[in-house]
């Protein structure tokens, strides 16, 4: 494997060479994320080749507003919050979800199965799913609305934030940050999707879009075609994860979110605003709408407490340059969602390291 | 009285009458005493040594039987493991249960048949003991302590100040079984696996280790927060830097896959058989092949060493790839990820 990593390596740095200045590769996926730094990925690529974690850590680029709204259904004890793991630890108004395991009104599920299971354990409860992720996780959502309709389940609700990767890449070249040169594409997102989805970014913003999986070798070798595509002036879109995913991805996964939900404007960490970037259940499913349940209208609120989540999500800043990176915040006490997920990057950074010593 | 009458634990079973007693005469002792063990309130030991090693530890389990062991067995190798990373011979145990009023009779059974068992393959005692019992709500089943002396092994001196730049590092076989077994069989992380917990009693191999090989500095065995907190302590306490190399870290294939689909890194994943030896680097050889020989260690590697800490002692790893990054200290409560 060394000869081939020494190979790819090779071909990285006479591209940043050729184009001699930096080049600036932003991953979408928080899986990607966490591979890139526990495989000390970083360590092997040249000074002048910068990787920059982008929002796609589904903790991360969830918004203040709908954390606090979170926290305030956990306040009402005919509601059991089901949610995923790392959602708990996200302070918002008044603490994190967290401190409020202790009234025993928030369970952790793996998955949205889990969720229905809890609603029919628990029929004296109001059962609200925590529905956060992108494209890869909003078909098990479905499938349990699905069967919560099928089996009359009446006291059970998701709470829906999926999100859409392609709207936030769009968003960030159209504004926030339009000096990222090229995307590294999430494998299991474009599994469900299809690769095809980036097509729109290599076509109106003419950045180099390549899938990869996530074994170590498969990003390197999605980041060298990367490099050369820079290299020669020649922005495509490639899948170096061939062996899952097509260019049209999952049709069946895909019917069933088209059946459920519908794309609506959506509000993002750092991002703001985004139009069609968030996933709402369909009207003829309100009736499974956390929202629509209890009567919230999710509003929009900043982060107030210096956190910087949100320009690190835009790869404007690298996380050490925040005042709190490793003092006031670290993983046993996180400030913003960055540093509470695994896969945020200020978490990342922290556990693994730069071991370029930080650039 | 007649043992069918009762089917599971009730209050007055540890409240120190009939019932206390029919349940440690016929219940318990019987499962794991031996021919000397006397029901007198406190245990009297001969000793080979008076250098002695004493240690105690809380155990709490969810599940309580889990592929490979149980809560009885845990308790028990925990305890000689405490004693045999300290460079001691395990002698004896004292037992002490919290049971929850409502545990199957049938449960607290099995738990008893697995502490027996396990403490006889260790060639240790159980000499005395304890029973309490809490109303429902009160505990998770059965909460178990266990106590436990050992004697120094004649001349050994182990601790980590004694490790100097150069030593290795060896640990004693794959890593992350019992945590993620564990994790696994967690009610509410139902997912499909056949992973089975490393949990065992190591005195067997540490004392063979300890009389065989010379210039063994330190022992631990890596529990809570798994192969990255017992390094980072080692780095801490030292002030030395650790590098240890990633393809030499065994890691069996279901337990990588199972925490990479779950987020985890595998090295602060808890491991209940393992220990971690760092050895003088003329011994590491030597050492290594006597851990592969023992059953406990039949997968032993040397995963890396102690370096001299340019700036600040940190554990970094070699990964396949040629990369390099830090593994720093768990921060305790890992969580799975999404999706
Ligand atoms: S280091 Fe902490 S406070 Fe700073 S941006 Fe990251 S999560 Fe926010």
């Amino acid at each position: 494997m060394l000869d081939k990593v020494i190979e790819n390596q090779k071909i990285i740095k006479e591209a940043c060479e050729k184009l001699g200045r930096q080049i600036k590769v932003m991953e979408v996926c928080g899986t990607h994320t966490v591979a890139i730094f526990r495989h000390g990925i970083r360590a092997i690529l040249p000074q002048s080749f910068k990787m920059l974690t982008g929002p796609g850590c589904p903790v991360c680029v969830t918004d203040q507003g709908y954390i606090d709204t979170v926290l305030q259904l956990a306040e009402n004890k005919d509601v059991l919050i089901a949610t995923y793991g790392d959602m708990i630890r996200v302070p918002g108004k008044g603490g994190a979800l967290e401190t409020k395991t202790t009234n025993k009104n928030v369970r952790i599920v793996l998955s949205a199965q889990g969720a229905l299971e809890l609603a029919k354990e628990n029929p004296q409860k109001q059962v609200v799913f925590i529905a956060v992720g992108f494209e890869t996780t909003t078909p098990a959502t479905a499938v349990v609305v699905k069967e919560a309709a099928e089996q009359n389940i009446r006291n059970f609700t998701i709470f829906s934030n999926h999100k859409l990767v392609v709207p936030a890449m769009r968003a960030l070249l159209a504004g926030k940050n339009d000096k990222i040169d090229a995307f590294l594409c999430p494998g299991h997102v474009s599994a469900i999707t299809g690769y095809g989805i980036f097509e729109q970014i290599v076509a109106g913003f003419n950045r180099p879009c390549v899938v990869a999986g996530f074994e170590p070798m498969q990003i390197l070798e999605g980041l060298t075609i990367i490099a050369q595509q820079l290299a020669e002036g020649k922005p495509e879109l490639k899948s170096v994860y061939k062996a899952v995913v097509t260019q049209q991805g999952n049709a069946i996964a895909q019917n069933l979110v088209k059946e459920y939900f519908q794309p609506a404007d959506g509000y993002w960490r750092g991002l703001g605003s985004i139009p069609q970037s968030t996933l709402r259940l369909k009207d003829k499913y309100s009736k499974f709408d956390t929202m629509a349940r209890f009567g919230i209208k999710q509003i929009p609120a900043e982060e107030s407490n210096g956190c910087r989540c949100g320009e690190v999500l835009c790869g404007l800043i690298d996380p050490p340059v925040c005042q709190f990176f490793g003092k006031q915040c670290s993983p046993q006490r996180p400030i913003g969602p960055c540093m509470v997920s695994n896969e945020g990057a200020c978490s990342a950074w922290y556990k693994y390291g730069d071991d370029r010593g930080g650039n | 009285m007649n043992s069918n009458k009762y089917d599971k634990i009730l209050l007055a079973h540890g409240g120190g009458g009939q019932l206390s007693d029919w349940l440690i005469r016929k219940i318990i002792l019987p499962k794991i005493s031996d021919s000397q063990t006397e029901l007198a309130d406190s245990a009297s030991l001969e000793l080979d040594s008076n250098d002695i090693c004493f240690t105690t530890d809380s155990y709490v389990v969810k599940p309580l039987f889990f592929n490979g062991g149980d809560i009885g067995k845990l308790a028990v190798c925990g305890t000689i493991n405490d004693l045999a990373v300290s460079g001691a011979i395990p002698v004896a145990l004292s037992l002490s249960f919290i049971i929850e009023t409502g545990l199957e009779l049938a449960t607290f059974e099995r738990i008893l048949e697995s502490i027996g068992k396990t403490a006889r393959q260790c060639n240790v005692r159980i000499v005395t003991g304890d029973t309490k019992t809490v109303e429902q709500g009160s505990a998770d089943g059965i909460f178990i302590n266990t106590a436990g002396i050992g004697c120094k092994i004649p001349g050994i001196n182990l601790g980590t100040g004694n490790i100097r730049p150069g030593d290795k590092i060896i640990i004693n076989g794959t890593i992350g079984d019992h945590g993620m077994t564990i994790m696994s069989q967690r009610q509410e992380m139902k997912f499909q696996s056949q992973l089975s917990s490393d949990c065992a009693g190591l005195s067997d191999l540490t004392v063979e280790l300890l009389k065989n090989v010379p210039s063994i500095r330190f022992m631990r065995d890596p529990t809570r927060g798994g192969l990255a907190a017992t390094l980072n302590e080692v780095a801490m306490q030292t002030r030395l830097s650790i590098t240890i190399n990633e393809d030499a870290v065994p890691v069996a294939p279901k337990v990588r896959a199972a925490a990479e689909m779950l987020g985890f890194d595998v090295l602060t994943i808890a491991n209940e058989g393992k220990v971690v030896i760092v050895v003088a680097p003329e011994n590491a050889q030597r050492c290594l092949e006597i851990c592969r020989k023992n059953s406990l260690g039949k997968e032993a590697a040397i995963i890396g060493q102690i370096e001299q800490a340019a700036d600040i002692a940190v554990v970094e790893m070699n990964t396949k790839i040629g990369g390099r990054r830090i593994v720093s200290m768990p921060y305790g409560r890992e969580l799975p990820r999404i999706c």
